[in-house]
């Protein structure tokens, strides 16, 4: 069980704190402060996945979020996470790790087929051969193509975690604590900035926690770190937040965090939320991201066992982890000589070290040639051989001239590569920043351009650590003076460039074997090779963006943090350009990924949208009400009796309206108070009807229209005092209506003098409709006299219902005698009781917004939004009665007069009546003029229409409809038809108004 | 998320605001009096500069006001906000970085 490849000492690591911990059902064992990579790779474990295409086996590369190969899915249930990174999992006791993209299991996987068969999915294979027939894209290829290419399964179960989300404003967002990092915030807090430092790792210090000689200011390494984290935690001006992604930078300096809060411990305490997500408004960004290592391209450089260089170095001095025992070092880059010395100290056997470059003379490169390492210069890698973890490798000499010598072949269980390092321009980029090529690095850096934001450190390309304190202290101070200001000097000056700059390659290495059948990986999650890379070019494409997508080099989950460099070198020889002509493709937010949890926060389930619901709606699913949406409200559509469907239920309500009396909630309809001296002749100028002589305490049913002459809404409107006006709205019409007031009354007419007031949640409106509708309001109103004489249609009295202040409409959608009671919403609910115990003995049925609906079409009364769209003006709906003749202007009034609102042909609003009276139409169909014949049934006919609104009409007996057609009013008793698939329908135009079209019913 | 600088409220998240089109076109004092070519310049017509646009904004969730601002359309950075009736404030083109 303990992990074979540990070593005995050294490592930030707990040895006395032991994790078990299982991967596809097999039980290992780690220690406190290990990664899920780290452990495995000390019980030598290399093969953990499959790849996305080929399927072929992988291991892990990296040591950290740049890992492209070693995916896993953790956890399970409704904590399953897949598409992890097991370089950045922390190792927990019991974890439960599973890898991907296998069948049967990791050691034999059917779709390794793939591979064999590889000469047949070249770039662009799927682009090329699925296309015909073209239907079976969908059903047959699509699915096919996606369950054996992939990633791991989607969590089936809904997330059981709780997510949470905070804003933070700060002088100085440090991203990235390394020595850079950690520098400047030091530097940053020193000079007076409240600073916010963040560190995807567990551990803050990133390159410092693998330093096990260096000193700075004479002090060991891990010294110097404590002692700074210390400093930083004891400052009440720095947060700090480890395992904490910066993912996206977003305008004006807005940074996303993703702070990972309770995948670390073994098991989460209830409530504690697992992620939280930050929007960091920071004054100053100083980046301080680090740079990524680059793998080298050779034959099969893919093999589990095959490292990045300085990753293995990783494993070994902060996890105490030989990731090898025999270990040969590829190299085009300096820094792989550290990696081979320091394994060489730690025991681990170099087999020899090959650098594709004809000398290597850097101090590190010495100190490996003094401890006595065997170094290759000119030599190049041709083939790796191993089917589960790389065995051997061919390495041949490369002359000057270009050509591979004779091979020979090395015995390892280890490939250590290095090809350089790229700088994490990633933020910087998204935060349109400037980026420049910078040859002797063979990467791009960050060149100005981003307000606020500035690179320290080797994410500007300084490497080495003494150089990147030095450009994190120049870059804190800089923080702190721009966002601080008030005298603060930047005492040091960022670090230039060296001049002995080290880079390196981006070119494939050289071999002797045709480069048609080789697979040199470029990127490895998606499986692009460099032969991917240079079919795309040959084939035609020349944008790297082009490129990009169509080879999908770049475009995995890791967003080719390892990959992008070496294609863009691979494409930019292809294409015969210089690097810097064939550009970069687009950095993009998020840098790793991020969980849905994260974005969503609080916003699930309940709270994912908020619901509006009205005073009575408690009792009304109580009382078995089917609710419809309109808008975010819960309206009551209707109340069906045991088995009732809606139809019946809608014909009984309608029939108990129409007869004896019905109670309706009315209290979403929008309400806006107008209050003021001038708030009359706002309404003239706002409405299209004249407001100056209606006198208080009547009503008037209002119209506005936009500029453009359509109409923006309807409602009615009591006048209360000679300066103040109740005004309703539709439902959904509220809030933009009160944005369309508030617009010309703070912007066209800032002089009048008048004021404008929500008002929709603040009153219940009970409407009660009927011819018995008086009768139940009398035994709940003393103070106001309802009397037909009194209080005539269309009029509005302030008195009490119950005893509680109210305001009480005489007003119709139905077509009867009815009241709106308006009451605080607070006694919404028991004013609503009141009503129905008055009206137990008149049979006094409640009624949703379906019955509602029925009756005001029978009456031809229009919703605006069902009935009317953007283009219809108000005598379209036969609403010309409303306009004020004599008003000078009003808004809309103007585009009234042009040409085209005035064409006799324009669609204009009719009922239609089917010949049929059981059919009820389709809302939505068109209509036709002339009838249909079996001989031109699919010929093109004119649409001259289409219906509005339609509903069977159980007063009626029939079905009937609202129906926008062109130059409608001229065609009544013309015959229609409606087309629909199972034939014509035959319908007669008729007047809108369907029932009681004198209105006498209005005054029962 | 841009950082809008609300002028009776100050700076303020982008989210608590609503755009409301291009400041400056003033109604006509007398719509009657126009041709329909010139109310449908007003209706319709509306600049779509890269660089310096004045634009109205509404500090919807937050004081309510409307107000107008110069936002560059080519960067998203604003210039100026300010009150309605105040003139258009003088503001020198964008000119890149501030610094490196």
């Amino acid at each position: 069980m303990s992990a074979p490849f540990r070593l005995g000492a050294g490592g930030r690591i707990d040895r006395s704190r032991k994790l078990r911990f299982w991967l596809d059902r097999k039980a290992y064992e780690g220690v406190a402060g290990d990664t899920l990579a780290s452990a495995l790779l000390a019980n030598g474990v290399h093969l953990v996945g499959r790849s996305f295409k080929y399927h072929r086996p992988r291991g892990i590369m990296a040591a950290g979020s740049d890992e492209p190969n070693a995916l896993v899915s953790v956890g399970s249930g409704s904590r399953f996470t897949p598409n992890l990174r097991a370089t950045q999992v922390e190792l927990t006791d019991g974890l439960v790790a599973q890898s991907q993209n296998r069948w049967p299991s990791l050691g034999r996987d059917f779709g390794a087929l793939n591979d064999v068969f590889s000469p047949l999915f070249p770039a662009g294979f799927y682009y090329k051969t699925f296309m015909w027939p073209k239907s079976a894209w969908k059903r047959i290829y699509e699915p096919k193509i996606r369950a054996m290419a992939g990633l791991g399964r989607a969590p089936t179960l809904p997330d059981s975690d709780t997510y949470t989300q905070r804003y933070a404003h700060c002088d100085a967002l440090i991203v990235g604590a390394g020595p850079a990092g950690i520098a400047a915030a030091l530097a940053a807090e020193a000079h007076g900035a409240r600073v916010i430092l963040c560190d995807e790792q567990a551990e803050l210090g990133g390159s410092l926690l693998a330093e096990t000689k260096a000193t700075i200011d004479g002090k060991e390494a891990s010294a110097w770190l404590s002692d700074a984290l210390s400093r930083l935690s004891h400052s009440p001006n720095v947060r700090w937040l480890s395992r904490t992604t910066a993912f996206g930078c977003f305008p004006h300096n807005m940074v996303g965090l993703a702070e990972r809060l309770t995948d670390h411990l073994p098991s989460p305490s209830e409530g504690r939320p697992r992620e939280r997500l930050w929007q960091v408004r920071a004054k100053e960004v100083v980046l301080a991201t680090g740079a990524l290592e680059r793998p080298l391209v050779f034959p099969d450089n893919d093999r589990p066992g095959i490292m990045l260089a300085d990753a293995a170095r990783q494993y070994l001095a902060r996890y105490a982890v030989k990731p090898g025992t025999r270990v040969v070092v590829v190299t085009a880059h300096d820094q792989a000589y550290r990696a081979a010395t320091e394994l060489a100290e730690a025991g681990v056997e170099i087999a020899a070290i090959l650098d594709i470059r004809q000398d290597a003379s850097g101090s590190w490169a010495e100190q490996a040639r003094g401890a006595g390492l065997h170094i290759l210069s000119s030599t190049t890698i041709c083939a790796t051989s191993g089917r589960h973890r790389v065995s051997s490798v061919e390495i041949a000499p490369v002359g000057r001239d270009g050509k591979v010598g004779p091979r020979s072949r090395l015995a390892c269980d280890l490939v250590l590569m290095c090809g350089g390092f790229t700088p994490a321009i990633h933020l910087f980029s998204q935060a349109r920043g400037k980026l420049r090529f910078e040859e002797r690095l063979n990467a791009f850096l960050p060149d100005g351009g981003a307000e606020g934001v500035r690179c320290a450190g080797a994410s500007r390309g300084i490497f080495g650590l003494d150089a990147a304190i030095a450009d994190g202290v120049a870059a804190g101070e800089a923080a702190a003076r721009d966002a601080v200001g008030g005298g603060v000097e930047a005492a040091h000056s960022p670090v230039p460039l060296p001049k002995d700059l080290d880079g390196r390659r981006l070119d494939p290495l050289p071999h002797d074997r045709s480069p048609h059948r080789v697979k040199a990986f470029v990127d490895f999650q998606n499986d692009v090779t460099a032969k991917d890379v240079k079919l795309a070019v040959r084939e035609g494409f020349r944008s790297i963006e082009h490129i990009k997508r169509y080879t999908t080099t770049g475009m995995a989950t890791d967003q080719g943090k390892t990959s992008n460099m070496n294609a863009l070198g691979i494409a930019a020889s292809a294409l015969d350009k210089p690097l810097p002509d064939v550009g970069l493709t687009t950095f993009r937010m998020p840098y790793t990924p991020v969980t849905f949890g994260t974005f969503a926060g609080v916003a699930r389930g309940e709270l994912f949208d908020p619901v509006r619901v009205t005073p009575t709606h408690d009792w009304a699913s109580a009382h078995g009400a089917v609710f419809e949406d309109v808008g975010q409200w819960k309206r009551a559509r209707y109340f069906p009796l045991k088995d009732e469907d809606m139809h019946r239920a809608v014909a009984r309500e309608c029939q108990a309206v129409r007869q004896s009396v019905g109670v309706f909630d009315a209290s979403t309809l929008g309400k806006i108070e107008i209050v003021g001296p001038d708030a009359a002749e706002f309404m003239n100028r706002i409405y299209v009807n004249p407001w100056s002589r209606l006198e208080p305490g009547r009503c008037r049913y209002g119209v506005m229209l936009r500029e453009d002459g359509s109409i923006l809404d309807d409602g009615v409107v009591g006048r209360l005092a000679a300066d103040r006006f109740h005004v309703t709205t539709t439902t959904g019409g509220a809030a933009q209506v009160l944005n369309h007031m508030e617009d010309f009354l703070q912007t066209e007419w800032s002089g009048l003098d008048c004021w404008l007031t929500s008002t929709t949640e603040q009153w219940a409106v009970i409407a009660v409709q009927g011819p018995d509708s008086r009768k139940i309001l009398e035994r709940l109103v003393d103070d106001i006299d309802l009397s037909a004489a009194a209080m005539p249609h269309m009029s509005v009295r302030e008195g009490h219902v119950c005893g509680v202040p109210a305001r009480v409409f005489r007003v119709s959608f139905t077509g009867e005698l009815g009241f709106e009671i308006n009451v605080p919403a607070d006694h919404g609910r028991a004013v609503w009781q009141a009503v129905l115990d008055a009206g137990f003995s008149r049979s006094l049925t409640p009624y949703g917004t379906e019955a509602m609906h029925v009756m005001r079409a029978e009456k031809g009364y229009i919703i605006v939004g069902q009935d009317t769209d953007g283009t219809v003006t108000a005598d379209d709906v036969g609403l010309s009665w409303a306009i004020g003749k004599t008003k000078k202007d009003f808004v809309g009034k103007r585009s009234l007069a042009r040409p085209a609102l005035s064409d006799p042909g324009r669609k204009q609003l009719v009922g239609l009546v089917t010949e049929d009276p059981e059919l009820v139409l389709e809302e939505g169909a068109q209509i036709i003029a002339e009838e249909p014949t079996a001989s031109h049934r699919s010929a093109p006919h004119k649409m001259i229409g289409h219906v509005t609104s339609s509903y069977f009409s159980a007063t009626l007996g029939r079905g009937i409809a609202l129906a926008m057609v062109a130059g409608g009013r001229r065609r009544m008793g013309e015959t229609l038809y409606v087309p629909m698939p199972e034939g014509s329908i035959k319908a007669v135009v008729t007047n809108p108004v369907f029932l009681d079209p004198e209105g006498k019913r209005l005054d029962a | 998320m841009l950082l809008i600088d609300c002028p009776f409220c100050g700076k303020r998240p982008e989210l608590e605001f609503r755009y409301a089109g291009e400041a400056h076109i003033a109604r006509p004092a007398d719509p009657s009096g126009l041709g329909d070519e010139a109310w449908g310049r007003f209706l319709y017509g509306r600049g779509n500069p890269r660089g310096m646009h004045a634009e109205r904004w509404r500090h919807l969730n937050g004081c309510g006001r409307f107000f107008n601002a110069l936002r560059d359309t080519t960067d998203d950075r604003f210039a100026a906000t300010y009150k309605i009736g105040e003139e258009r404030p003088m503001v020198a083109e964008p000119q890149g970085a501030r610094k490196a």
